[in-house]
């Protein structure tokens, strides 16, 4: 028996998975490549943009580029406008939304269609409701502001904060809001020293989604704002004019936008991987 | 310590009425266990005595005092939860005073009336753990350590033994009991066990589709069922019900029930009603046993084909018919004899319940 088995055995110690390697490398190239070029771009002379054959990594590697986009092009000022209008929307979203999610989940508010109607918002297509709100910011003075753009960009991302955290608290026992109220609490006190903080993990997934459809979200940025509170997506389009496009001026302005959600994603991975199955883990 | 009145109290949701009028005094330091079937409304009625539940009609009273309006914290009530309900993102210690840092207790208090809570209930040392680094009957300890830190007015439990595996749920139930004679404060508990029931009641309330079957003393149920519904809940195996025909010589009375078999009820049980009579006669497994010789008076005999054994070591339940009906009953190990033999019984007609056929009802 042992010495039958032993050649099937040895055979298969050596065998070296092709398929995966090559798909894994495959999907690797496919997501890394196009990061790698823009950042090879974003450092190299204007001159070997489209030099044939591709220039790899430049000899002369300068920073020129991110100096022009940050200032020249106000890339900078893009970039604060961007952190202030993203994170006031994000924790506005987040709050409201973890307050109407609950809200929805254990009282029912609204019966069966309210929670639904939230969700529907989302159907509605943006350019359908971009020029009444345009002319409704200039009337009440708010066009062109960092308000005007918070707001939108709540309304835009409270369906989704809801609905994540509506499913959230759904699957979590009233049991312990219950506990925590007879044991001395008011409900709004239950909410927040039992409830929020088992449902950290929902709110903080649902912030990330929040704050990354803001930081990237341009339609909204290009026609609500002008010279003052424009963001970081509104800045790219001075960088195709008539003289042709900036490829390294872009470049470096989208390695720059890139490090947020960078920075974002690995603080909030964990919190970001149980958000995502809604619930499903407890304890 | 309190007592605890609940008046007409009804509870609906939309259309279903989960309690459709329940009248309940609950004496200060008294065990009550409410029990019956799912959705016999217990839970609801001990949530509504938690304040968990608004009540749609009737009143509450605890200790004197009308609650119907009273949020569940000014209850001054401890609930022990199915679920045990602890809070995952805090330890045992925190846990279990809880309770007290809401009510804003002294931080050294707190600490002191937890440690002896812990101590009381054998958890010291798991203080600084969190809920899911512990087993199940120890979460239910810390909830139970959650409930009696607090030394409140009453104990609600709801189910609390539910989750745990059978020899945990023995030994859980015995500490309960003992938890209730060392601090004797009013405890009402919702099961749908009988034998929770039975074992820890000091008055059994027995539940059916909104409404109180029978309350009593947990032998005075068993003993004396108001209804073949309470004559079939509790006990384990269940009564058998044998239903049967009144029958007159003289002053005396008997039942012939259906299938042949004829019971000469002793003159203390005589009963009223004609000729004829459709009644139930309510057999529980002890109430028969292997027959001596001659057949006693208060005794019915008759000669049983065993179909089925089912030894549980100190005796064996025999299952046997009588006019088709499967007959259950509980005889000593050695004396059941083997599964197609005739076996000699008697019936103790004594103790036998009788009830009506049209209304369930005990005669």
């Amino acid at each position: 028996m042992a010495a039958a088995t032993r050649p099937v055995r040895r055979r298969r110690r050596v065998r070296i998975p092709v398929a995966r390697i090559l798909l894994l490398g495959f999907f690797v190239a496919f997501v890394l490549v196009p990061l790698y070029w823009m950042f090879n771009t974003s450092i190299k002379p204007s001159d070997d943009y489209l030099a044939i054959p591709p220039v790899w990594w430049p000899s002369e590697p300068t920073l020129v580029h991110y100096e022009a986009a940050l200032f020249a092009y106000r890339g900078l000022d893009g970039l604060i406008n961007s952190v202030i209008v993203s994170t006031a929307a994000t924790v506005l979203s987040a709050l409201l939304g973890t307050l109407m999610a609950y809200s929805l989940a254990r009282y029912n508010t609204g019966g069966q269609h309210l929670s639904f109607w939230v969700l529907s918002q989302r159907f509605l297509p943006p350019i359908a409701i971009v020029l009444p709100v345009f002319l409704i910011y200039r009337g009440i003075g708010i066009y062109d502001t960092h308000l005007g753009l918070i707001l939108a960009y709540t309304v835009f991302t409270l369906p989704v904060s809801v609905w994540m955290m509506y499913a959230y608290f759904r699957g979590m026992p009233r049991s312990l809001e219950e506990a925590a109220m007879v044991d001395g609490c008011t409900r709004w006190r239950a909410f927040w020293t039992v409830a929020v903080p088992l449902a950290a993990p929902g709110i903080v997934a649902a912030a990330v989604f929040a704050f990354i459809a803001c930081w990237t979200e341009f339609f909204f940025a290009l026609l609500l704002t002008s010279r003052n509170a424009f963001t970081l997506p509104t800045v790219f389009r001075a960088f195709i004019g008539f003289q042709g496009a900036q490829y390294g001026e872009a470049a470096a302005l989208a390695i720059v936008s890139l490090g947020p959600s960078i920075v974002l994603g690995v603080l909030a991975q964990r919190h970001l991987v149980r958000g995502l199955t809604l619930g499903a883990v407890r304890g | 310590m309190a007592d605890v009145k609940i008046r007409g109290l009804h509870k609906r949701y939309g259309a279903f009425e989960a309690v459709r009028g329940i009248d309940l005094e609950i004496p200060d330091g008294e065990f009550t266990v409410l029990v019956g079937p799912s959705g016999c409304g217990k839970s609801t009625l001990l949530r509504t005595i938690a304040g968990l539940e608004d009540v749609s009609e009737g009143e509450i009273e605890i200790g004197g005092e009308i609650v119907n309006d009273m949020r569940p914290r000014d209850r001054d009530v401890a609930m022990v939860f199915q679920d045990y309900a602890l809070y995952p993102h805090m330890t045992v210690a925190k846990n279990i005073g809880f309770g007290l840092k809401a009510r804003k207790l002294p931080p050294a208090e707190i600490e002191a009336r937890v440690q002896t809570a812990a101590a009381m209930l054998g958890i010291t040392g798991l203080l600084g753990r969190y809920p899911r680094q512990i087993s199940g009957g120890q979460r239910q300890r810390v909830a139970i350590g959650r409930a009696i830190v607090r030394s409140p007015r009453i104990f609600l439990f709801d189910e609390p033994l539910s989750n745990l595996d059978a020899q945990l749920r023995d030994e859980m139930r015995g500490e309960i009991k003992r938890l209730h004679r060392d601090i004797s404060t009013t405890m009402i508990y919702v099961t749908h066990d009988q034998i929770e029931a039975m074992t820890l009641a000091d008055r059994i309330v027995l539940m059916r589709d909104g409404l109180i079957e029978q309350q009593g003393a947990p032998l005075d149920l068993f003993e004396r069922p108001a209804t073949t519904f309470v004559a079939g809940f509790l006990g384990s195996p269940k009564m058998t019900f044998l239903p049967g025909r009144l029958s007159r010589n003289g002053t005396a009375a008997s039942i012939l029930v259906d299938g042949g078999l004829r019971l000469d009820l002793p003159a203390g049980r005589a009963l009223g009603g004609a000729e004829g009579r459709s009644v139930i006669v309510g057999v529980r497994p002890e109430h028969i046993y292997r027959a001596a010789d001659a057949a006693g008076p208060g005794e019915a005999r008759l000669d049983a084909a065993i179909e089925l054994l089912q030894p549980t070591g100190s005796r064996t339940y025999a299952t046997f018919r009588i006019g088709g009906i499967p007959v259950t009953a509980e005889l000593e190990a050695h004396d059941a004899g083997r599964p197609g033999d005739i076996v000699p019984l008697g019936i103790n007609l004594n103790r036998v319940s009788l009830f009506d056929a049209d209304t369930q009802r005990a005669i």
